[in-house]
């Protein structure tokens, strides 16, 4: 074991890190609004927004990310059109086009998480709602939302995992994140074994304060299901 | 749009062919991976149900760490790691340069490692789902624990762990793509050729895409298909 070795390496490779962290984060935050908007239209019973929906999620889940990367960063840029728009400046950029595909992906997957908490929803709770008089701007903003962000949550937290491991792809595309810190590591020392269990740590321990972090959040959204603390010594088992 | 169709044909300047031939190593490498992920993982499964105090930490490290992990930095260790204990090997033996294991085996290697971690826990939640009553049956009627395992616990298993096995299953088949960086010449390699040497890159990459869209629908048909088939005689609620 080479300590020394080790702790440079670390060094080295924490530099990766702000990027990978930003990039999983701006592709969730922003997937997660694309996510919604694409749940929504598969619930709409419209077709005409159902299909094209159902379509893209098919589309995005059943095909490979890496495949989603090339296809934005070196495949848009065969038709003339692409780099005659305003938007070449952004779509030439690796950064960028790592970002538009991660978003699209993980858009894909989350809807079916949103979806499925939409759905878990109780009918007597909109039903209520609609009772009161709830517009249904009102009964989806204090109802429906709020409940559903409570079940997808841990779902989402699985969504935000996965979506750290695969922000390691943008590296294939020149992007200095952790692995590609690792990998131009490797390529300058040789020493694959140590540069990849230092990359590994990072990642692990990354995925371990999200996990913690998202189960500090469930625990904070469900006070409600939780006993009053002065009852839980009180009533002991009583649930 | 003559000209892309003319790149995707099978005529001689056509790399229709040599992209059904790279489809065919993706499979193969999948299914071999996903095979080995099947032995690890029911043997992972065993020692967190029946195993020891240390075979049980040992699994359940196993597959924490594997599934906390990039899956392209267990490609790389595969590939870049044999690299560095083999290089020095062949040096021994007069060999000089990089010398690493095969791109076939190290993907392989590496998906079977990923996706053993996922079949594990697939496996070891299909047999808590497996009723205690049954098994008590199988006891009682006087089956060997062999025949009970034969004819009770494996199709029971089966069935439950099916829908998370396939899963998987798509899961393997797209992590296949990332084989694509150790030079093995799969669906996605063959791509980045094509690209290379025609200058249309969006035309392969999305004849790649519609290839694994195509593979990934036809096992999704076909699972369909076997769990309808595991489920006979279950009674649904």
């Amino acid at each position: 074991m080479d300590i020394p070795f080790l702790y440079q390496t670390l060094l080295k490779l924490l530099i990766g890190v702000p990027l990978t962290l930003q990039l999983a984060v701006s592709s969730v935050g922003l997937g997660a609004i694309l996510a919604v908007m694409l749940a929504l239209a598969r619930l709409s019973g419209l077709r005409l927004l159902a299909w094209p929906a159902s379509f893209y999620v098919f589309i995005f889940r059943s095909t490979p990310l890496l495949v989603q990367i090339f296809l934005i960063y070196h495949g848009l840029g065969q038709f003339h059109a692409v780099r005659a728009s305003f938007l070449w400046p952004l779509l030439r950029e690796p950064y960028w086009c790592a970002l538009i595909a991660l978003t699209l992906n993980t858009a894909a997957y989350s809807c079916e998480i949103v979806r499925g908490a939409l759905l878990s929803v109780p009918s007597g709770q909109i039903e209520a709602a609609r009772a009161c008089g709830m517009s249904n701007f009102t009964l989806h903003r204090r109802i429906v939302f709020p409940l559903a962000l409570r079940h997808a949550l841990p779902g989402y937290g699985n969504e935000f995992i996965l979506m750290i491991k695969s922000t390691a792809l943008a590296s294939i595309i020149t992007l200095m994140e952790v692995t590609g810190l690792a990998a131009q590591l490797i390529s300058e020392s040789f020493r694959a074994i140590e540069i990849l269990i230092v990359a590994a740590a990072i990642y692990l321990s990354m995925n371990f304060i999200v996990t913690r972090l998202v189960q500090w959040v469930e625990y904070a959204l469900s006070a409600e299901l939780r006993p009053p603390p002065a009852a839980t010594s009180g009533q002991g088992g009583t649930v | 749009m003559t000209a892309s169709n003319f790149v995707l044909g099978f005529g001689e300047a056509g790399w229709g062919t040599a992209l059904l031939q790279a489809a065919m190593m993706t499979l193969a490498v999948a299914l071999t991976g996903y095979a080995f992920g099947l032995l690890v993982g029911s043997f992972c499964a065993w020692a967190k149900i029946k195993g020891g105090t240390l075979p049980r930490l040992i699994a359940d490290a196993y597959t924490t760490v594997l599934r906390g992990i990039p899956d392209i930095l267990v490609i790389y260790l595969f590939y870049f790691g044999s690299s560095a204990v083999l290089t020095p090997l062949a040096g021994l033996f007069g060999i000089s340069g990089f010398v690493s294991l095969p791109g076939f085996m190290a993907g392989a290697l590496a998906i079977g490692l990923v996706s053993g971690a996922y079949q594990a826990e697939i496996m070891r939640g299909a047999y808590r789902a497996v009723s205690p009553g049954e098994i008590e049956a199988a006891i009682a009627a006087g089956m060997s624990r062999l025949t009970m395992f034969r004819r009770i616990i494996a199709p029971l298993v089966l069935r439950h762990a099916l829908p998370g096995l396939g899963n998987v299953w798509q899961l393997v088949l797209k992590e296949s793509a990332l084989v694509s960086v150790t030079g093995l010449v799969e669906i996605l390699r063959q791509a980045q050729i094509g690209a290379g040497s025609t200058g249309q890159p969006f035309t392969f990459f999305f004849a790649a895409a519609v290839l694994y869209l195509a593979i990934s629908s036809f096992s999704t048909w076909l699972l369909r298909q076997a769990e309808e088939r595991l489920a006979l005689g279950a009674r649904r609620a």
